[in-house]
Order: structure tokens, then C-alpha cells, then sequence
């Protein structure tokens, strides 16, 4: 199995099929993503893990969305145009999720106003 | 510049940016238009579910009347209809597999299989949402449920579309629509799939596990 990323003008889209791995590839990468999974779960359930658990589940989650993209969408083999193309709006997408709950959870926590307070 | 000569260059840079484009819609870069304006779709998808989660993320916690988060999530349920929705993915690129390699019926198969497993994940999702509006947490009883529901509401409506989708598809391969020289339409289809896959990943880790 050959999964190469081509540099940018190189392939065209009946070349990208050659590079394509095996279906039995497939079927282990679907049974790491489970497996992944399960390790998630039982970090969350394990309470010795509790002060490492949001670092160690955001890796995990992360190391799942990397092989869906690489091995799933075959981003591996598209050329590394497309690769700064998907991540500009993915890096993006979680510089503003990050700087929202850095601003909101930490500096600044939301002043929940009760209807129920007096005054 | 007279204006003739300008109208002329115009023209010139008109049929530079047409050679750009070969028989087969595929642009300089070797990727089909259709790759390259999906590709791009995804990207801005990125951030249309990045406000989503954002938003979700910095009221979850500021909700003044419960059921809240701790109370109500039944972690190994989604558990289940996550790892359902891992699966289809798998079910996806094989149906691609098939296709590339004018396998029909195989091609149909796991196409099916992907409609049948997103309809899983709804249904087992579906009971998930009873349970929630039993508990009390509706669209409209706190900022965590507005924000919940329109987060798993909105990627739900997602896997709806997915499925039609695939439903197309299926219909297209039956009639002999896509041969593998065409493969790149369930390609294409499939990088759909896998992105809201994604956003599932992303929801089960800052929705469900880190509370």
C-alpha cells in the first residue's frame, strides 16, 4: 500500500485513485476509530485520570480526526493545496472555539443574571 | 490604453484562465473544480459548526435552571450511536472502493449499509432527545438547551441530508450512472459523510465526555 501526498500541480484525479490503499487498510483504520473510542470512554469513567482527563480526550478526539481526514477523505493523497484549504477553515474553526471558552470560562465568566435574585 | 486594446487583454486574460482548464473540468492544479469548491465547503463548514460549538461551550455552564449536562447525558447510549456513525464511514469509503472498481452491487451494498447506519444513529439519537424533553430540557428552558439542541440539531439535520444523498446515489449507480471513471460524484459524496463524522467527533468529546 503506497499513501504519498503529491506536491501541489502534480496529479490529476485518475492518479489519486492508484495511490488508494486496500480495503482491509480501510477496515483497520475503522477498528482503531473504535478502539480509540473505547479508550476515550474509559478515560472518562476512570477517576484517577480525572486531572489529565480534558488534555488526554481532546488528543484522542484530535488522532481520530486526523485518521478520518488523512485515510477516509484521502487527504493523504490530495495535493497540499487542498490540504491548506481544509485546514485554514479547521484551524480557524478552532482558534474561535478556544479563544471563546479561554475568554468566557477563564478571564471573563458570564455573570448569570437569576430571575429568582432579589433587586 | 485605447479601449479596443483593453477589451483585447480582457479577452487574452479570458482564454489564458480557459486553458487553465482541461476536457475533464480538472484545473491547473490537477484537482477536479468540483473537488477544489467541495474541499472549500468543508472548510467554511469548519467554521459554520465552530460558532455552534462555541456557543454551546460558553453557555453550557451558565444555565440557571437545570436539567444540566451531568444530569442527563447517557454517556454509553451515545457511545453506541457514535461508534454507529464511525462505522458508516468505514461503510462509505468501501461503497467508494466498489465503485472505483465497477463493482455495482457491492458499491450498492454499502451504500445501503451507510443509509441504514445514519438512520441507527438517528433513531438511537431520537430517544436520547425523549428522554432529554422528559427530564425537562427543551429548546427554550435554559441557555444549555438552546444551545444543545441546536448544535445536535443542526449536524442531525447533516446526516438527514447525507442520507438522501446517498439515496441519490444508489438510484444513480442502479442506472449505470456512475462508472468508475465518474467515481469522483460518490468521492465526493463520501467527503460529506466523513465531515459530519468528524463533527461528531468533535461534539462527542466537548459535549458528552467533557462535561
Amino acid at each position: 500500500m503506497s499513501v504519498t501526498q503529491n506536491d501541489a500541480g502534480g496529479a490529476t484525479g485518475h492518479q489519486h485513485e492508484e495511490g488508494h490503499a486496500s480495503a482491509m487498510f480501510y477496515v483497520w483504520i475503522g477498528v482503531i476509530l473504535a478502539v480509540v473510542t473505547a479508550v476515550e470512554v474509559g478515560i472518562f469513567y476512570m477517576e484517577a485520570l480525572s486531572s489529565i482527563e480534558v488534555p488526554l480526550l481532546i488528543l484522542l478526539s484530535a488522532s481520530k480526526i486526523v485518521l478520518v481526514v488523512m485515510f477516509f477523505m484521502h487527504l493523504k493523497m490530495e495535493p497540499r493545496f487542498i490540504t491548506g484549504l481544509f485546514m485554514s477553515g479547521a484551524l480557524l474553526g478552532t482558534f474561535m472555539v478556544a479563544a471563546l471558552v479561554i475568554l468566557y470560562h477563564f478571564l471573563r465568566p458570564l455573570q448569570v443574571i437569576s430571575p429568582f435574585a432579589g433587586g | 490604453m485605447p479601449l479596443d486594446t483593453i477589451e483585447t487583454n480582457g479577452r487574452n486574460d479570458m482564454a489564458q484562465a480557459a486553458a487553465a482548464v482541461d476536457d475533464h473540468g480538472h484545473t491547473v492544479t490537477g484537482i477536479s473544480n468540483w473537488k477544489v469548491g467541495f474541499w472549500t465547503f468543508i472548510a467554511s463548514e469548519c467554521l459554520f459548526f465552530g460558532t455552534l460549538i462555541s456557543t454551546y461551550m460558553v453557555f453550557k455552564g451558565n444555565a440557571v435552571t437545570g436539567p444540566y449536562p451531568a444530569d442527563i447525558f447517557d454517556v454509553l447510549h451515545t457511545t453506541v450511536s457514535t461508534t454507529v456513525l464511525l462505522f458508516s464511514s468505514l461503510a462509505m469509503v468501501l461503497a467508494l472502493y466498489a465503485v472505483q472498481r465497477a463493482n455495482k452491487k457491492v458499491a450498492i451494498f454499502w451504500l445501503l449499509v451507510v443509509i441504514g447506519m445514519g438512520a441507527t444513529f438517528l433513531w438511537m439519537e431520537g430517544t436520547s432527545y425523549l428522554k432529554y424533553i422528559d427530564y425537562g430540557l427543551t429548546l427554550t428552558s435554559s441557555t444549555f438547551g438552546s444551545s444543545y439542541f441546536v448544535l445536535t440539531g443542526t449536524h442531525k439535520l447533516h446526516v438527514i441530508i447525507g442520507m438522501v444523498w446517498m439515496s441519490a446515489l444508489i438510484w444513480m449507480i442502479a442506472r449505470d450512472r456512475i462508472p468508475p471513471a465518474k467515481a469522483e460524484t460518490v468521492e465526493i459524496a463520501g467527503l460529506y459523510w466523513h465531515f459530519v463524522d468528524i463533527i461528531w467527533i468533535v461534539i462527542f468529546t466537548l459535549v458528552y465526555l467533557i462535561q
